[in-house]
């Protein structure tokens, strides 16, 4: 129990040797990766559902290869940004722009519910994300290749089913990988898991954002996620862009860490002061 | 067939897997009640004959090859009638899921001719094809139509709205959203239908043979009637019975072949 409660405790975390390789590795590269990831580019963006003004006018920028955070209330619009930059709604007003022409497979989505085909086994369920190229000969390997990145090679014949809530939305990661995309979006893709699982979510995301280099977008409610995971944060509320963050921690970033604390306190009172609920912090 | 039993366990209970003899002892058990309550008088053979007695009916009849005949007429009978109406039921089934203008073109005229109840047309049919064939055809497959029908709509709507959007998310063309996603989704729910309409379609065939009929098992029961041969009508109750139980058996055979991917087919 001292042992679990001092793994829990944030000055006490031991140091992973995944850090030091990622260390070594930052070292290696520089710390700007070469980015396949694409730029995102976003004028006047407005949607409304009904008479309801979800998005009133979002102008933003995102440079190729960047993490960025979107927080905010719920129901302050950052679910709807997130859909119509991966074109899943329509947009009413305004442009979303890739700085190219893009294929489907660029963009890919990863939400918070897995959304497994429960009939197909895992490894047919990251075939799915290959789109279009299913149907080619190395579709398996691909396949099998994404499922490794996830640390999870050994469970392609399962079924879904079977899988815990960890595991399920790591293979709808693999099936969002699996086509190489250049712009990742996530939506509270970490909302429905354990504490614990999270955190080992958290640090598989931030690999695979480093090794494949995409430009990311994650949707969260929860600060210290976002400001331990991006580049930096976004704050939106009431359809606008309040806040706009830059995170400047070198990575491996310790969670818990002094800095990281303080800035999620500065984004968690601007939510709280913006907010008309009352404030006792 | 019970609820329980489908529902997932939460605790393995420590018997030995024999589910295969298990569900033979209450038959078994009632046959030997059965007889022991002839064999001692309890029970008059006017009104029941012994098990025995109606075994040895059962051997007669195969014997003379009329059993064999009678079964095959009515086993062709269902079948045929099953493949027709469920087939059309199926099929409206999938197109009502599926396209909103031909849900509401035939829904509600279907609802309507649902709610009558399908024997009550006997006199009509017989009016329309005599004791023909295909009047017995026509009961059984307007019969199972409605279950499959039914099922089959209800399956494909209620199949995960986010999945159909993962589905073209990833880029599926509609032929392979239904593939893919929508049938299996739906066939749960189209297993369902199926299994009702087994019921439906023994209930409906004994029927139309009971009442119009030159061959088959219902008109053996009701020829054995006129005869009072009791055995044999005893017989012929016991035969819809077996009948039944192999229909479903076989529709859950399919149903595990094909869910093996859902939990309840899962072995524990």
């Amino acid at each position: 129990m001292q042992e679990a409660l001092r793994f829990l405790t944030p000055d006490a975390e031991p140091v992973d040797p995944a850090d030091i390789i990622e260390q070594a590795r930052l070292a290696q590269h520089g710390s700007e990766p070469l980015s396949r990831g694409l730029p995102l580019t976003i004028r006047g963006l407005r949607k409304s559902f009904g008479d309801n003004q979800v998005l009133r006018g979002i102008d933003l920028h995102i440079p190729a290869g960047q993490f960025v955070a979107i927080v905010g209330r719920s129901g302050c619009g950052k679910s709807t940004l997130l859909r119509l930059i991966a074109g899943l709604d329509t947009i009413d007003a305004g442009t979303v722009g890739f700085g190219e022409e893009t294929r489907p497979q660029d963009v890919r989505v990863m939400f918070q519910e897995p959304r497994l085909l429960p009939w197909a086994r895992v490894l047919s369920n990251v075939e799915v994300g290959l789109g279009r190229d299913r149907a080619s000969s190395d579709a398996q390997g691909r396949a099998r290749k994404a499922l490794a990145e996830v640390g999870l090679e050994d469970k392609s014949g399962q079924w879904p089913a079977v899988l815990s809530g960890g595991q399920k939305q790591r293979v709808a990661l693999a099936r969002a990988l699996v086509s190489d995309p250049r712009v990742l979006a996530f939506d509270e893709p970490l909302g429905a898991l354990d504490a614990l699982t999270r955190i080992s979510m958290q640090r598989l995301l931030e690999r695979v954002w480093r090794d494949q280099a995409f430009t990311a977008i994650l949707v969260t409610h929860d600060v210290a996620e976002a400001v331990a995971l991006a580049d930096r944060v976004l704050v939106i509320e009431d359809g606008q862009i309040a806040h706009d963050v830059h995170v400047d921690i070198p990575r491996p970033r310790r969670r818990g860490s002094a800095d990281l604390a303080a800035l999620e306190g500065a984004i968690l009172r601007d939510l709280l002061q913006s907010g008309d609920e009352p404030s006792d912090l | 067939m019970s609820l329980i039993e489908n529902l997932p366990r939460i605790r393995r209970l420590g018997l030995p897997r024999a589910d295969g003899l298990v569900q033979w002892i209450v038959p078994l058990a009632i046959i030997v009640v059965w007889q022991a309550a002839c064999v001692t008088g309890f029970v008059s053979s006017r009104v029941l004959p012994a098990p025995s007695e109606v075994a040895l009916a059962g051997w007669k009849l195969l014997l003379s090859g009329e059993l064999a005949r009678n079964i095959w007429v009515s086993f062709w009978r269902a079948g045929i009638g099953f493949v027709i109406g469920g087939g059309i039921g199926f099929a409206f089934g999938l197109a009502n899921g599926l396209s909103q203008l031909s849900n509401r073109l035939t829904d509600t005229t279907l609802q309507m001719v649902r709610n009558i109840p399908h024997l009550a047309l006997i006199p009509l049919v017989i009016l329309w094809f005599g004791i023909d064939e295909s009047a017995k055809l026509f009961l059984v497959a307007l019969g199972v139509f409605f279950p499959v029908y039914l099922n089959t709509l209800h399956g494909i709507r209620t199949v995960d709205p986010q999945l159909i959007e993962m589905g073209r998310i990833y880029g599926m063309t509609d032929a392979e959203l239904f593939r893919r996603v929508i049938f299996p989704g739906a066939l749960p729910s189209i297993f369902v239908g199926l299994r009702f309409a087994l019921g439906i379609m023994w209930l409906t065939l004994i029927v139309a043979e009971t009442i119009a009929a030159s061959s088959g098992l219902g008109y053996m029961a009701m020829q054995a009637r006129e005869f009072m041969q009791i055995d044999v009508v005893v017989l012929s109750i016991l035969i819809y019975a077996l009948l039944g139980k192999l229909a479903d058996s076989a529709s859950r055979a399919l149903e595990r072949l094909t869910l093996s991917w859902h939990p309840a087919f899962q072995k524990h």
